[in-house]
Parts: C-alpha cells; sequence; structure tokens
C-alpha cells in the first residue's frame, strides 16, 4: 500500500476514531451508565460530571504519558545497562563519557550554544522589535526577519553553506575577503570559531522568533510611563534601557529560555554543517553519532540533556502554577 | 523645542538605515540559495551568484569533428569554427584543461617538444607551451617549466591551435587527426536563468518522491492530535475535577522534554508492537510529541473564552460534549489555527524524528532526511541542485508562513510561558 493512501487512511481513521471516542463514550456515560433517569436522577448526574472530565482528558493523557513521560523513565533505565542492553552496569556509561575527550568536547560546545544563541537572538530581537516599532513598514520588516523560522534547520544549514563556502565565487564571505585581498578560509574548519559560524545559523532563525515576542511586550508598555519620562528629559537611549527594558524583563527571560531549550534539542545544524567535524560536536549530535549503534551510551547523552535542561522546566512550571493562582 | 524636532528626524533617519541593513543581512542568505537554484553549475563556480546579472566568462570544452584534415608538409592541419552552427564570441583558448584561456583570440598557441639539459648535465625531452601573434614567429623559451634550460634549435612543434574571435580555428598536428582533438575555449556567457536545476532533482533524484513523503507525514501528523488536545484543552479550561492543576503543570513541564529522551524507548515500544520503523510510527511519535504544546496553546486560549455564554449554554441544559463541539470549538479556531501552523511547520521540516522513526531506506526518505543524509553527500559540489532541492524543501513552509503569519505570531505570544 503506498504510504500516502495509508496516510490518507490513517486521517480517517485517527480523525473518525478520535470522533467516535468522544462523540461514544459520552452518549454511553449519559445513557448507559450514570442515565439521569428514576430517582437516582440528579445523583447520576454528579456522577456522570466526576467522570466526563476524565473521558475528554483520557486519549491525552494515555498519549502524553507513553510518548514523553513513559521516556524519560525508560531512557533512565536504559542509560544504566551495557550496549546490547543486558548487563546492568550502573553509571557506567556516565563514567566512560565524561572520561572522553569526545563528550566533554560536546559538552563544552553545548555550554557555548547555550549562552551565546540565546543571548545573540534575543538581544537581536530587542534591536529589531525596538527599532521596527514605530517605522512605518515596521511590519514588513518585521514579518522578513520573522521568515527563517518558516525553514528547517536543514534547509537553513543548505543556505548557510553558500555563505561560508570556500569559494569566493559561491561563498559571499570569501567573495568580501577576496576583493580585500585575503585568502580564501573555510570558515568551519577554524578550530573553535567555526561553533560560533555554526551558533550563527541558529541566531538567524531565532531572532525572529525573538522579535515577534518581544514587539508585543514593548507595546504593552503603559504609554503614561513613557510620556512621564520623556517629560523629565529622558533621551531615547535612557527611554530604552531605564524605562522599557525593566518593564519587559519577564518577557526577555522568557525568551531567553525558550531558546535555550531550543538549543539543547538541535542537532540538525551540526549535523548537516560539519557532521561533527572540526571539534563542533554538541550533545544532540553526539547523541547522533550513537543512535544504533549504542542505546545505553544514546540514552545516557539524552539523559544529560534532560539533566540540563530540568531547571527550566521546574522554573517553567512554577511560572504557570503562580500564574493560575 | 526645534531643536528636539530635528534630533528626532536625525533619529529615524538612522532607524530607518538600520532597519534597511539588518533586512538585508536577514535576506542575503536566502537570496543567495533562491537565484543560486536558476543558474548552471558552470555560472555559479564562474560568478558569485549576487554578479548573476552580469555576463560571465566560462571554459568550455570543444572537440571539432575531424573532417576535412588537410597535409601541410610534415603537418596536418583540421580548421573550422568552434561553434559550428551556432555562434559566440572567443575571449580566450587554450589546448588544456588546466589554463583553458591561456592565449587570447588571434593569437597563436603552441606547444613544442624541446631538449632540456636536467641540474645533472643529462639531456631530456620537454614540452614548452607558448602564445605568440599569428603574424609573428613562436619565441622558444630559454627555460621549461621546471627551469632547466632550454637546448637551442631543438624545437619540434607537437600541435598548435589559433582560434579567431569568432570561432574559426586552424589547428595543426605534427601526427595524423583520427580523434577529435580537445579545446579549450573562454567566452562571455550572458546571464542564464533556467528551471534545469529544479527538472534534474525532480527527475533523477527523487526529489518528487520525498516531497510526496514529507506530505505524507506532515498532513496525519498535524490534523490528529488537533482533536485529541482540544478535548483535553476543554477539560483542563472548563471543567471541575481533583488533579486538574496538576495536569496542567504536568503539561507545562513535558513542553520542555527534551525529544532525544523519547527516541531509543519508544522506537523499542514500536518494535516490540509490531510497528517497527514506518509512516504509522511516525504519525503516533509527532502526534505525541506535539501534545503539550497543542493542550497548552488550546487550554489557553480557551480559558480567555467569556465565561457568560458558556454558563448560560449549561443552564439551557447543554452537556459538556454539545458546549465543547457548538461553542468552545468554532470560537476556538484562532488558537485551533495557530496550533495547525506549528505543528505542520514542525513536521515538515523535522529531521530527527523522521531519521530515526522512519524506515532509512531512500523510498521512505522525506526531504529533510534526503538533502542532509543524501544530496550533501552524492551532490557535494552540485551547488545548483543542492540549491534547488533547498528551496523544494522550503518552499511550502515559507508559502504558508506568508498566507498565516497573523495566526503564527498569535500562537507564538500565546504559546510562551508568561
Amino acid at each position: 500500500m503506498s504510504p500516502m493512501l495509508q496516510g490518507i487512511i490513517t486521517i480517517f481513521v485517527g480523525v473518525g476514531g478520535c470522533i467516535a471516542y468522544f462523540y461514544g463514550s459520552n452518549l454511553i456515560l449519559d445513557r448507559v451508565i450514570f442515565p439521569p433517569r428514576n430517582d437516582d436522577h440528579g445523583r447520576n448526574i454528579n456522577r456522570a460530571t466526576l467522570v466526563r472530565p476524565w473521558l475528554f482528558l483520557f486519549p491525552a493523557i494515555f498519549a502524553l504519558g507513553l510518548y514523553l513521560v513513559y521516556p524519560v523513565v525508560g531512557s533512565f533505565v536504559r542509560s544504566l545497562y551495557n550496549r546490547s542492553g543486558n548487563t546492568f552496569i550502573g553509571l557506567g556509561n556516565y563514567t566512560q563519557m565524561f572520561s572522553e575527550e569526545g563528550f566533554r568536547t560536546a559538552l563544552f560546545n553545548n555550554i557555548l550554544w547555550a549562552l551565546v544563541v540565546p543571548a545573540g537572538a534575543t538581544f537581536l530581537g530587542l534591536l529589531a522589535a525596538q527599532l521596527t516599532d514605530k517605522l512605518r513598514w515596521g511590519n514588513i520588516a518585521k514579518s522578513l526577519i520573522f521568515m527563517p523560522m518558516a525553514i528547517s534547520f536543514v534547509g537553513a544549514s543548505l543556505i548557510w553553506k553558500f555563505v561560508y563556502a570556500n569559494d569566493p565565487d559561491i561563498g559571499i564571505i570569501n567573495a568580501v575577503r577576496d576583493t580585500i585581498g585575503m585568502g580564501p578560509v573555510d570558515p568551519l574548519q577554524i578550530p573553535f570559531w567555526n561553533n560560533f559560524f555554526l551558533m550563527i545559523i541558529l541566531i538567524w532563525i531565532q531572532t525572529g522568533f525573538a522579535m515577534v515576542i518581544l514587539s508585543a511586550a514593548l507595546r504593552g508598555i503603559p504609554e503614561e510611563t513613557i510620556e512621564a519620562a520623556i517629560i523629565d528629559g529622558a533621551n531615547p537611549f535612557q527611554i530604552f534601557f531605564k524605562i522599557k527594558v525593566p518593564q519587559i524583563m519577564g518577557t526577555i527571560v522568557v525568551v531567553w529560555t525558550t531558546i535555550t531549550i531550543l538549543v539543547l534539542k538541535v542537532f540538525d545544524i551540526v549535523y548537516a554543517m560539519t557532521g561533527g567535524n572540526f571539534d563542533t560536536e554538541i550533545l544532540p549530535s553526539y547523541m547522533m553519532d550513537y543512535m544504533f549503534r549504542d542505546d545505553g551510551r544514546a540514552t545516557a547523552v539524552a539523559f544529560v540533556i534532560m539533566i540540563i535542561v530540568l531547571p527550566v522546566m521546574v522554573w517553567n512550571i512554577r511560572q504557570a502554577r503562580r500564574e493560575m493562582r | 523645542m526645534d531643536n528636539m524636532a530635528g534630533q528626532k528626524t536625525s533619529l529615524s533617519i538612522v532607524t530607518n538605515l538600520s532597519v534597511i541593513l539588518l533586512v538585508i543581512l536577514w535576506l542575503i542568505p536566502t537570496v543567495g540559495l533562491l537565484v543560486s537554484s536558476f543558474r548552471s553549475n558552470e555560472q555559479i563556480s564562474a560568478s558569485g551568484w549576487w554578479a548573476s546579472m552580469f555576463p560571465v566568462e566560462e571554459a568550455i570544452r570543444i572537440s571539432p569533428e575531424p573532417e576535412g584534415v588537410t597535409r601541410d608538409g610534415e603537418m596536418f592541419v583540421l580548421s573550422g569554427n568552434l561553434f559550428g552552427e551556432g555562434s559566440g564570441t572567443v575571449s580566450g583558448f587554450g589546448i588544456a584543461s588546466t589554463d583553458p584561456g591561456a592565449a587570447e583570440p588571434g593569437q597563436v598557441y603552441a606547444r613544442f617538444n624541446v631538449d632540456v639539459t636536467e641540474p645533472d648535465g643529462e639531456v631530456d625531452n620537454a614540452r614548452v607551451e607558448v602564445a605568440y601573434d599569428a603574424e609573428a614567429q613562436a619565441t622558444i623559451p630559454t627555460e621549461d617549466e621546471d627551469g632547466n634550460p632550454v637546448v637551442a634549435g631543438t624545437a619540434m612543434l607537437d600541435r598548435s591551435l589559433q582560434v579567431a574571435r569568432n570561432g574559426d580555428f586552424t589547428y595543426v598536428s605534427d601526427s595524423e587527426i583520427t580523434r577529435a582533438p580537445s579545446v579549450y575555449i573562454t567566452t562571455m556567457q550572458p546571464p542564464q536563468f533556467s528551471l534545469q536545476n529544479y527538472q534534474t532533482i525532480m527527475a533523477s533524484d527523487n526529489m518528487d518522491r520525498a516531497f510526496i513523503n514529507t506530505l505524507t507525514v506532515t498532513i496525519p501528523a498535524t490534523i490528529i492530535p488537533i482533536l485529541i488536545a482540544a478535548f483535553a484543552a476543554y477539560a483542563l479550561a472548563w471543567m471541575d475535577f481533583a488533579g486538574r492543576g496538576f495536569l496542567i503543570a504536568m503539561v507545562v513541564g513535558l513542553l520542555v522534554v527534551p525529544l532525544q529522551l523519547a527516541l531509543v524507548p519508544l522506537l523499542q515500544l514500536h518494535n516490540r508492537v509490531g510497528i517497527g520503523q514506518s509512516f504509522l510510527g511516525i504519525w503516533l511519535a509527532h502526534t505525541g510529541f506535539g501534545l503539550p504544546l497543542a493542550v497548552y496553546l488550546l487550554r489557553n486560549y480557551m480559558v480567555g473564552l467569556p465565561r457568560d455564554i458558556i454558563e448560560s449554554a449549561k443552564v439551557d441544559g447543554a452537556t459538556d460534549f454539545q458546549v465543547f463541539t457548538k461553542i468552545v470549538l468554532p470560537l476556538s479556531f484562532p488558537a485551533l489555527a495557530s496550533f495547525a501552523i506549528f505543528q505542520f511547520l514542525w513536521t515538515w521540516n523535522d529531521l530527527l524524528i523522521a531519521k530515526v522513526f522512519l524506515p532509512s531506506n531512500s523510498e521512505s526518505w522525506v526531504m529533510t532526511v534526503k538533502i542532509a543524509d543524501d544530496l550533501l553527500g552524492s551532490r557535494g559540489g552540485d551547488w545548483g541542485i543542492l540549491a534547488a532541492a533547498a528551496f523544494i524543501s522550503i518552499a511550502v513552509p515559507l508559502v504558508v508562513f506568508f498566507a498565516m503569519q497573523k495566526y503564527l505570531v498569535r500562537g507564538l505570544l500565546a504559546g510562551s510561558v508568561k
């Protein structure tokens, strides 16, 4: 059966199944299990009200539990076993990993990524948001800066391969170097700095995201505070740094952490640009090197990523709970 | 106050200029890709895409048919026009691919066999190549390429080529011309843009298959989570039950779980229950991974719907199921659209999940895998083909992006934890 046909059938089965489940289960609940009839009338309605939320929630809880909660546990357990999965070796995968140069490089690079990319994207996003704020063609500019968000990391990598190409007739960087009389270089092979050239790709993608959110936050600042500052004689820079930025600090933190989380997931860029060569490995790409070869090691790397993400997760949950109160 | 006004204009000029600069910086990479995808490989390697509007000098190899060879003493002579029936302008020519523009039109380019004296005193054979004006005589250099002195008077013509600007040529060789000789010319080509790269990649590289595979992965993986999430979001927003707060916190927490964790256990699970690496597997995986964002986005939106409408409907005797399908779902359309766009972009652009949950044969490659695992290797230097492939893979998301930007922005604003 062709995948296309299979896809169409899946859509019908999936959507139909969902509708049938929700409609059918509600119907059964109301008509069969707790019918609002006879002397039980009131009690049955109450009982049905107690059960119904779980009918609504069940598919989501089931899918979330199976596809996200179980793997956290499953991955951790698997990471305690050896490559073939039959011998328990405790933290062996972790100690082995930390003793290897390759993993330490990946960890170090990943920390660099997690510091530089959110900082760069948030800063440029804030800059773009502020600059386009009062501009007549601001929306067009924003939409163009936002555009890379729609492009896949693989597509973006290819786009930047052209920019970085080691040939002054293809790569614009080397073309510029050529016109000022410098020889061609391959930016992806310059030790240490090549990491930054890879980070630029993700900054290029994420700046639009930061800009959109921060731009909305800037618009939400009460006009009075800015007017008051103008009357008090503040110059545009003071208004920006002393009045606006402190008021949107919360949003800046949100943008920053969201991008940090993303950085810890993205393996595509390194994978497509350098394949982890020239000391550009990061944890997600390092993990993919072991995927299908050594599941013990791969899950151990994944769990290290999880541990790095954990503080943000806890912080997010606390923020959400505070907001709900 | 005049002073203030003056400051304002200069500030606005600076702002305008900075934004223009920023936008240009942001667009350059993509424009480069787009322009390159319409150029032939020869043009791409001859000049940068930024110069694609200007003619470029291209080197071409031509092998004129050895017809009508005449004899001139010891030598064999072939003459004709290099462009054959067509026409063109020669800007340089040569007889070796290493230096296709060694001589200018109107000159003669000749190769001589000479004797040279090597550093150890031995006399050996060598070749020297010289370009000279057709009216003049060839001046044999005193040294060969390696710097060994040429023994005077030993030069014997091996072959020579004379090409005029219009392509008329005379090829002279000391041996009989039985096979077509290789002649190199450089010629200024006008800028050319064509869909050739797109045709090549679609026809010979199975990109059409990958495109359909991507579509096949994306559509069910976008539609199915929406329904599941919508019901759950309604329960979390408008129904009262114990553990609601905990579940919401759970969803927020799951938003940031790195997908890497899910890969190994889920693949094993899929293998155990017989799904294995298949389209069904990837639909399920995308559904599971997309749910936290879907539930979170939709709940945030539904919670903001006016309480009066929902409560008056309940007072009128509507069940939760009716309230959901008749009131909440239609009102939540903007949030549903936001999530649908997110999930569409995410599944379309995904590489990680496709690599793990789909079979790794070329029949099931989606476009991202096709580009990253196949084309970057097998078509590594084919910049035109790579650009066309990349553009095919980003075209649909770009259209969706520009058409539905409003919903995307709305979703982003609702989706970031405030």
